[in-house]
């Protein structure tokens, strides 16, 4: 579904990733985990093309395409969902009619009909139990005055409404009590399915607690300096990132 | 205090011939003897005070000098129009409401189609108002907004003040159905200069809506110099809706002044489409006590449009309550201008007001200019302003098309959200509908 090959990255000639090599297949769900600083948002951000990173390196194919090729709307049309670590307030568009916007662009893209205000409105109602979203925040402003909480779960509910191929979850659980974290990692758990996948980047293990990853990576100075399965984020939990970084450096070194 | 400052513009800007050109014209017309002092007067003080130069401050963004040339000395005259030619531009509700046309400047009292009862709403020619019971009021009141604009671009109204309208709602009176009036700029035979002239009267206890809309009839240049003047009584509750969607080559200086004579309610909404030049004065005076009132601007410009909204809020007396929130969108090479006057006198103690001005700048030629300008003689009062001039967010667009909305709709979604913020102050709906549309359109927001 995604494969990345040696991507390296700048931000105002700052070097972030240098040189990220990743495969994702249909049914995974993968963990990027990494102390501040190494590069964990920048990936994230790659993937969805924001503007203000540049590719310097390397290459990215997504369900076939060259992923760095398309704008962000047609990556998010392709299949491809950022849950954002900060998702943006805008005022004066209403939660509802930005995601009956999106939904539609996105079908009209894939050939598919136009869902109309019944169709959408049942599809509303199944998603909105699965995350335990409260009608009354869909009908205010995006994001405006939302809690934390209430933003990010807001994010999974629209994760769940565009049904992407491909969910990158930027710390979605960063500041999330454990009741929050629980409903995210649920919503996350009832649409996960063989062919779909899911890039979890995180901090702390603790989300893994309650979405088990199939892979785990750990980044480090814009590489993935280490693989492994559920075990390696159990590891990190326990020895700290310092570990890794004394191992990297040692390899560096050698 | 210095606040009604009488300049006289030295450097005369018009030639001879302009000059002579509008009193020939105001000489034919022949104002009918009840305002014969009033407008001989005005073409008087329009010939001593002349048009404010491009230096002057208060105009230095706005050269409306240049809309008194040598080569626009004609005047196609008054055509007779028939209602067909006003139907396309009826607004939503007419049906119910009074309609007032003013075809190039004149009342015409054919085609206007009166809908309230006379008990209700009385609604004259201002020439007939001023030679019967209401000589006393309009004597008192006309020509109020020349000591807030001693120009000779308000005098040049006056001169024509007897092809004007009066309009009186009736003590204690709640009028549901608004009074529409349709300003038409016929240029079909060549360039126009429009002087409506409008009066109104809210006395005691009335409510009433009043919404003015311009229409351009014609390829030709125009230029609308208006003058509408309020006077609010005692718990009267206005609203006042402007909207300026004319054609591309419509100039406009409007002066619209509102007086609070006792503790009443004012609310004023205009919104700006399109247009050449536009300058439109706002004034909200703030005569009694507890006077509250809410003034808000929407300018949704693109092409080379030039809008200059000019407010005035005059609290003269204690416990006053004012609000004023205007916002602007710029695309292509078109210019917004803000400039809002917030003064408060020395005996308005607990005054309360508050003025905020938003520009987005979309137009890679654009250009917005505010500046927010408080005079404060009393000590305890509340007072606060705030402008900005930006661009759309990159990071809410970035959000927005990272859901799969295309770049194009994610900008009017923006932009459209942004505005909404104004049209939710037009409380009929029809009304408001009818602007959303029109903004809908322009924006080409379709969700």
């Amino acid at each position: 579904m995604l494969r990345i090959r040696n991507l390296h990255a700048s931000i105002d000639d700052k070097q972030i990733l240098r040189g990220i090599n990743l495969e994702i297949k249909a049914g995974e769900v993968h963990a990027i985990m990494g102390p501040n600083g190494s590069g964990k948002s920048t990936l994230a951000s790659v993937l969805a093309g924001r503007s203000n990173f540049e590719v310097t390196e390397g290459s990215v194919e997504f369900m076939g395409n060259d992923l760095l090729e398309l704008s962000p709307e047609d990556r998010a049309r392709e299949g491809m969902f950022l849950a954002f670590q900060y998702p943006v307030e805008i005022p004066g568009v209403s939660t509802t009619n930005f995601i009956k916007a999106a939904v539609n662009e996105t079908r009209k893209y894939r050939g598919h009909e136009h869902l109309d205000a019944v169709a959408f409105l049942k599809m509303m109602k199944e998603k909105m139990k699965l995350v335990q979203i409260d009608q009354s925040l869909l009908s205010r402003s995006l994001n405006e005055g939302f809690s934390g909480g209430e933003k990010k779960r807001n994010e999974i509910f629209q994760m769940a409404m565009l049904e992407p191929r491909l969910a990158i979850l930027d710390e979605t659980d960063s500041g999330l009590d454990i009741d929050a974290l629980r409903i995210v990692a649920n919503g996350v758990n009832q649409t996960r399915n063989k062919d779909n996948a899911f890039l979890l980047v995180t901090h702390y293990q603790r989300l893994l607690d309650y979405i088990v990853p199939d892979h785990v990576h750990v980044l480090y100075k814009g590489r993935i300096v280490k693989s492994g399965t559920r075990e390696l984020a159990l590891e990190l939990e326990e020895k700290g990132y310092d570990f890794i970084k004394a191992e990297f450096e040692s390899a560096e070194q050698a | 205090m210095d606040i009604q400052r009488r300049p006289q513009y030295n450097q005369q800007v018009m030639s001879k011939e302009v000059l002579d050109f509008f009193s020939d014209i105001h000489a034919a017309r022949k104002s009918h003897p009840a305002l014969a002092a009033f407008s001989e007067k005005a073409i008087h003080d329009f010939r001593c005070l002349g048009i404010p130069p491009v230096k002057h401050e208060e105009w230095k963004y706005t050269h409306v000098s240049k809309l008194f040339r040598n080569d626009l000395l004609c005047h196609a005259g008054t055509p007779k129009l028939s209602p067909s030619d006003i139907d396309p531009y009826r607004l939503p509700g007419h049906d119910t409401a009074s309609e007032l046309v003013f075809v190039n400047g004149v009342y015409d009292q054919t085609l206007s189609i009166l809908r309230h009862r006379e008990e209700d709403v009385e609604i004259l020619p201002l020439w007939k108002a001023a030679e019967g019971p209401h000589a006393e009021f309009i004597s008192k009141n006309l020509g109020h907004s020349a000591s807030y604009h001693p120009d000779g671009i308000n005098a040049l109204n006056g001169a024509f003040a007897s092809d004007g309208v009066f309009i009186m709602a009736k003590k204690g009176k709640s009028i549901v159905q608004p009074v529409y009036i349709y300003h038409v700029a016929d240029s079909r035979n060549g360039f126009v200069f429009l002087q409506p002239r409008v009066l109104v009267h809210v006395e005691a206890a009335a409510q009433l809506q009043i919404a003015e809309q311009y229409i351009s009839l014609g390829g030709n240049e125009s230029f609308t110099n208006e003058v509408f003047e309020l006077v609010a009584g005692q718990d009267a509750v206005v609203d006042y809706y402007k909207i300026q969607d004319e054609g591309r080559l419509a100039n406009h200086v409007g002066t619209t002044h509102i007086r609070q004579t006792g503790k009443c309610l004012t609310n004023a909404v205009t919104i700006t489409l399109s247009g050449a030049l536009i300058r439109n004065n706002l004034n909200m005076i703030m005569e009694a006590e507890h006077g509250e009132s809410h003034l808000y601007g929407l300018y949704l410009l693109n092409d080379r449009t030039h809008a200059d909204n000019h407010t005035i809020v005059d609290n003269m007396q204690p416990h006053c309550f004012s609000n004023e929130l205007y916002k602007g969108v710029m695309d292509d090479e078109s210019e917004g201008v803000f400039n809002g006057k917030i003064f408060v006198r020395k005996d308005a103690q607990k005054t309360n007001a508050y003025q905020t001005n938003k520009n987005i700048l979309v137009g890679a030629k654009s250009s917005a200019y505010t500046k927010p300008q408080l005079e404060i003689f009393a000590d305890d009062v509340k007072c606060s302003h705030g402008c900005t001039i930006g661009q759309l967010d990159d990071e809410a667009l970035f959000y927005l098309r990272a859901r799969g909305i295309s770049e194009k709709n994610a900008k009017s979604l923006l932009l459209h959200a942004f505005a909404v913020d104004i049209l939710k102050n037009i409380k009929p709906e029809p009304l408001r509908r009818h602007v959303d549309r029109l903004i809908s359109n322009r924006l080409e927001f379709n969700f």
